[in-house]
């Protein structure tokens, strides 16, 4: 984040893209997150449950936001961060993190910049929505 | 269906130690190569006392160290192959680091059927406080609960 002027409504400062999204990454993050929930990494189990195959955790994407969003905001000045999930995260997705000022506020007698932000994959579908609040 | 009495239960509480190889094994998973989560000098330039965590890392460590990851589901009645993650929120309070013993005492803080009973949302809202008994985070789940609804 740029030192040198203040934040202002509208600076875009979240930008990142991520590879696509592999069976092996899901199978990973699986142990590394402790979420084992089968319906990401067992196709049987999808199926029977009605998906044409395994999906990524939301978490996972939720991650990825995060990573975006840290690489641009030095981690102390974060204050909340939250996604809704807004459609599932299919295999192969390339995922694409944006963010930008939506506000300037105050939140807790300090002053704070509210951040909205988005991961798309790569035909422009919306997987997350979401807000932070940074201290400036 | 999802039982709408459970609303108000307090699910086990979870104590979670924050190991440094299963957080390196989390910051490989995601390709994170932020100097602030991989290198003491850089933690401490930012002002940490050690590596901190990344931001959705509080979700990962209460179901980690759970006995039963899942445990939200038997007590509001669903099953694993009809929820969703709906919307996930962190609020933090406090730097969360590398050799930190977290304790998460989660709730159920609600749940609501939505378009005439096709879906239920349920709200978990979990407390987060360290080993000197400081309140670092709150986490809040809402997890999407598939009704079969008859045809």
């Amino acid at each position: 984040m740029s030192e040198t002027r203040p934040l202002a409504v509208g600076d875009r400062i979240v930008h990142k893209s991520f590879p696509p999204i592999s069976r092996h990454k899901l199978a990973l993050y699986c142990g590394a997150s402790g979420d084992h929930n089968p319906i990401h990494i067992d196709l049987d189990f999808a199926k029977a449950a009605g998906y044409p195959d395994v999906f990524a955790h939301g978490m996972l994407v939720m991650a990825c936001l995060g990573q975006a969003l840290t690489d641009a905001v030095p981690p102390p000045r974060l204050r909340s961060f939250a996604t809704r999930f807004v459609a599932i995260t299919q295999l192969g997705a390339r995922l694409t993190c944006e963010g930008h000022v939506a506000e300037l506020v105050e939140h807790n007698g300090e002053r704070c910049a509210k951040l909205a932000l988005t991961t798309k994959d790569e035909n422009g579908d919306i997987k997350l929505s979401g807000e932070a609040v940074i201290a400036m | 269906m999802v039982d709408h009495s459970a609303v108000g239960r307090r699910l086990t509480p979870v104590t979670a130690h924050i190991e440094p190889g299963r957080l390196r094994f989390f910051r490989e998973t995601l390709g994170e190569t932020n100097p602030v989560y991989n290198e003491a000098s850089a933690a401490q330039a930012a002002g940490y006392a050690a590596t901190p965590v990344p931001p959705t890392y509080l979700f990962c460590l209460e179901m980690m160290d759970a006995e039963q990851a899942f445990e939200f589901l038997d007590v509001i009645g669903a099953d694993l192959a009809q929820v969703l993650h709906g919307e996930q929120r962190f609020t933090y309070l406090a730097p969360v680091m590398v050799g930190d013993t977290l304790r998460f005492e989660p709730r159920i803080a609600g749940i609501t059927d939505k378009k005439g009973g096709a879906m239920t949302l349920a709200v978990v809202e979990t407390k987060v406080t360290n080993q000197h008994g400081v309140h670092v985070a709150d986490c809040a789940r809402t997890v999407v609960v598939l009704n079969k609804v008859a045809a």
